[in-house]
């Protein structure tokens, strides 16, 4: 295969086949909670791209040249906390150099770091043995993937509202609801369980 | 006693932190695969949360505010690391089925919320037991879903734990 296959089997495969959030579960308290509306889906989306992409980057070097085999019990530690100075850093800086970015993205990014597909992408890739390009492929499929699930979720948040719910289903059970439906849908690109 | 009793039923039912509070919702759906798998899951979080209140609490004092998350994340990672490799040498078989779900009770937000609202503001025995409240709460939640999935999906309740979950076989 050359490269331009393996990248887009790779994208399509960590985005659609293993959605993070619809058949891994990972992720799923931004993906309740900030998917009511579709501009703060795509906000926190894009956040998510952006903070996924630089940390698998970052924890992968960490991880082959600091941490190696002997140390590998340290990952969990290690990892959350590049994780979370990691956003630290990219609020200040976005606050300082880029305010409008930072007024439509601010709110979501202290969010990200409780984000478990962030730390569960660099610790599922280092876990496995990725190499570098490996981990990109994965930790941007991923971010995608988070990125659709997000958008589809709260496109369809916004038209339950008008809707006439339940009395029963009213709030949390009717998100939860389209959730397992959404899940369902998304079987399909991995074919029979 | 009076504390710790008022602290212990308001982490199991009146602020159950998965039924009330829907924090800590990737634990929830994920590992509930069976009623063992909830029951480790559960229990091995209630350990972490505990531990962390605990110690978070004694420090709450000595810890600067500019710095607090970071402070938390350390104790918190420290407690899910013992765990991870307590469970990897001891329960090889519930280590495997939870996997990746494991390390990742650092990032549950049952344990920061816990830590951040009232761990940092009161002292260790009712933080300690407010930690435990909480855990047991998420272990009785997580034990009782995992029964009902069970018992639909495979007609049986609190079987062996060998079964992977779906994100393991995703991986293999």
């Amino acid at each position: 295969m050359s490269a331009l296959t393996t990248l887009v089997v790779g994208i399509i495969s960590a985005a659609l086949v293993n959605n993070v959030v619809l058949s891994r579960f990972l992720g799923l308290c931004p993906f309740l909670g900030v998917s009511r509306k579709t501009s703060t889906a795509v906000g926190m989306g894009t956040a998510v791209i952006a903070v996924i992409t630089v940390s698998s980057c970052i924890t992968y070097f960490i991880n082959i040249y600091i941490l190696g085999e002997k140390y590998s019990y340290l990952r969990t530690i290690v990892f959350i906390l590049i994780i979370a100075g990691l956003v630290q850093s990219v609020e200040i800086i976005l606050k300082k150099k880029m305010p409008s970015l930072y007024k439509s993205l601010g709110v979501y990014l202290p969010l990200i770091t409780t984000n478990c597909s962030v730390l569960g992408v660099a610790i599922d890739s280092a876990n496995n043995g990725y190499g570098f390009a490996e981990t990109m492929i994965y930790s941007v499929g991923t971010a995608i993937g988070f990125l659709i699930a997000i958008v589809i979720m709260s496109g369809i948040r916004e038209r339950i509202e008008d809707n006439d719910v339940p009395e029963a289903f009213q709030g949390m059970p009717i998100v939860l609801v389209t959730a397992g439906l959404m899940a369902i849908a998304f079987v399909g690109f991995s074919g029979t369980m | 006693m009076k504390t710790a009793l008022e602290r212990l039923y308001n982490g199991i039912i009146k602020e159950n932190p998965t039924l009330v509070l829907m924090l800590g919702m990737c634990p929830t759906l994920a590992v509930t695969t069976s009623a063992m798998n909830g029951l480790g899951m559960g229990l091995s979080t209630c350990f972490v949360l505990m531990l962390s209140n605990l110690i978070i609490s004694l420090l709450r004092k000595f810890i600067p505010d500019s710095v607090r998350m970071p402070a938390y994340i350390v104790v918190i990672a420290s407690f899910v690391t013992i765990v991870e490799l307590l469970m990897q040498a001891y329960v090889r078989s519930l280590y495997a089925s939870l996997g990746l779900y494991i390390p990742l009770i650092v990032v549950n937000c049952i344990i920061m919320g816990r830590a951040e609202s009232y761990a940092s503001k009161n002292p260790p025995v009712a933080s300690f037991f407010d930690g435990l409240g909480m855990g047991l709460g998420f272990t009785l939640a997580l034990t009782i879903i995992g029964a009902i999935r069970e018992l639909s999906g495979r007609g049986r309740c609190l079987a062996s734990t060998s079964c992977p979950t779906r994100s393991n076989r995703f991986q293999s």
